[in-house]
């Protein structure tokens, strides 16, 4: 047993240290410095070039943006971080369980895959004006579309996890007699969990997206709709500011669904 | 009475480049307890053969009988180890051990104090709440054979269970098989391609050849046990290896032949 007898060799040698953790901070170093330098560049152009801030506002305009207007962008936020969720929430609800049926019925699987395929090469852009018009203008359109543009990746990652058992995995679980809800229980989900966050990723990045497009079609309410109006105004720190916004809730959401990831199933994350 | 009756197995494929036949007319009787090699070169059919006695595919003709009656599904007196050890990532040790008892319903506080017991017979007590991915790979493979034991089957099938593993761990680990087969008798059949392995850990062995995949020699191995590695050097073990060779080389082209039938 060799294998796992790992004794030190004592005291009187030199150990080269091999630390395969990271340190948070030492990896945030790099990027924060770029991200440092290209602000003060910024900076420096509009105020060297003598931009004017409906143009292209500076760093400085934008936070002092945030400033002013931090009751109307909180406010816009919880909008579309609201219309986000709920709409990224129905998407999985919906299209696990449908995932689930795709893989157990080849007739649901030929039959439903044309439509989602059809589905998803619609723009998405081009079916929000018609929700609006359906619909309305209030929440529920944008939900609707955040619904529609999360679907398709999600429902494409489940369907493909749930039927990327291994053969000899299979076989194993064949030997035993397992009924269908054991091998589903036991082994299939747990197998498609990687690739469900995968499709999770993927979505919660264009779900974001989603919600601004519903907004822009039409509505009082959200960064979306804050940005159409605060660029129509000549208000561009404003756009900014709500542009910021958006982007760090995607980056944001995104790394909730990875930190859940890394607790839900470590096993694939970490090795 | 035998373990186990092989009675007229044939196995053919239909594909769309034409027929194969895996399997033609193979009888085969295993005692009870009894350690036999199926041994061959990759497509006499020894896998397929393992397939059909764990009843994961049928026949095309024939029969299998385990203690007298004729199989057509899984069978729970069976434990199966596969090449790879297939355990599953989410899984600590412990619990891929457990599987086939929670699956088959068994009593699980007994399962526990049985699966602790076979890990210790590996020597892998300390490790029954790692993942598998920080096991070796023979590591990996103790595990699966004590998930293959935990419903104490009397029958074990093994397919090229130590196939993708250094040459060292394979003759660690086949050496452990007889210790636990002394220990727990099981009537084994144990799938290889290694001629040397084949002798040296069975009763008998069975020597295959391909198209068609059939049954051309048995081999009783009459060395004592427990077997040794030395025993690889004597003359006795050196003609058993020959005559499963040239029986082997039988079914290849005639200038593969090297050596005589003795």
């Amino acid at each position: 047993m060799t294998e796992h007898a790992l004794s030190p060799a004592g005291d009187d040698i030199e150990y080269e240290i091999v630390d395969v953790r990271r340190s948070w901070l030492k990896e945030s170093v790099a990027p924060l410095l770029t991200f440092a330098v290209l602000l003060a560049l910024w900076e420096a152009g509009t105020d060297y070039f003598n931009i004017p801030t409906w143009l292209l506002p500076s760093p400085s305009t934008i936070a002092l943006a945030f400033v002013d207007w931090r009751g109307e962008l909180w406010n816009h936020s919880l909008t579309t971080l609201y219309e986000t969720l709920i709409g990224f929430a129905l998407s999985i609800g919906l299209a696990v369980p449908l995932a689930v049926a795709v893989v157990y019925s080849p007739f649901l699987r030929k039959s439903i895959y044309p439509i989602l395929l059809a589905m998803q090469s619609v723009p998405k852009v081009a079916i929000a004006p018609l929700l609006a018009l359906w619909i309305g203008f209030g929440m529920l359109p944008k939900i609707l579309v955040v619904f529609l543009v999360c679907f398709f990746p999600i429902i494409v990652a489940t369907a493909t996890g749930l039927a990327s058992v291994p053969v000899p995995v299979m076989d194993l679980i064949r030997s035993l007699s397992a009924n269908q809800i054991q091998t589903f229980i036991k082994i299939r989900f747990p197998t498609a969990m990687p690739h469900i966050f995968v499709g999770l990723k993927i979505a919660i990045t264009f779900a974001v997206i989603g919600a601004v497009i519903g907004e822009f079609v039409g509505s009082e309410s959200g960064l979306g709709y804050l940005i159409l109006v605060s660029s129509s105004q000549a208000r561009t720190p404003v756009a900014f500011a709500a542009l910021t916004i958006l982007t760090m809730m995607s980056i944001v959401l995104y790394y909730v669904i990875e930190f859940i990831e890394k607790i839900t199933v470590p096993w694939a994350v970490s090795t | 009475m035998e373990k186990i009756t092989l009675e007229g197995l044939h196995k053919a494929f239909l594909t769309p480049t034409g027929r194969t036949v895996a399997l033609q007319n193979v009888d085969l009787k295993i005692a009870k307890d009894e350690f036999v090699a199926l041994v061959g070169p990759s497509g006499c059919g020894k896998s397929t053969l393992l397939r059909i006695v764990s009843a994961l595919i049928r026949p095309s003709k024939g029969k299998v009988f385990i203690d007298g009656a004729a199989i057509s599904s899984p069978s729970r007196d069976v434990g199966i180890v596969f090449q790879q050890a297939v355990l599953l990532p989410w899984r600590s040790v412990l619990d891929n051990v457990l599987l086939p008892a929670e699956i088959l319903g068994l009593d699980m506080k007994q399962a526990r104090a049985r699966a602790y017991q076979l890990l210790e017979m590996v020597h892998l007590i300390g490790f029954e709440a790692r993942r598998p991915n920080e096991l070796s790979g023979g590591m990996q493979q103790r595990v699966a054979i004590c998930r293959a034991l935990i419903h104490a089957p009397s029958v074990l099938l093994m397919d090229e269970p130590f196939a993708a593993l250094d040459a060292m761990t394979r003759e660690e680990l086949g050496f452990e098989l007889l210790r636990i087969w002394a220990i727990e008798k099981k009537t084994i059949i144990f799938v290889t391609h290694n001629i040397p392995e084949a002798i040296l850990l069975a009763d008998r062995v069975v020597a295959m050849s391909p198209r068609p995949g059939r049954i051309s020699e048995i081999v009783n191995v009459d060395l004592p046990r427990p077997r040794t590695l030395d025993m690889e050097f004597t003359e006795k073990f050196k003609g058993y290896s020959d005559r499963v060779r040239a029986v082997i080389d039988q079914g290849k082209e005639p200038r593969e032949l090297t050596r005589e039938i003795k």
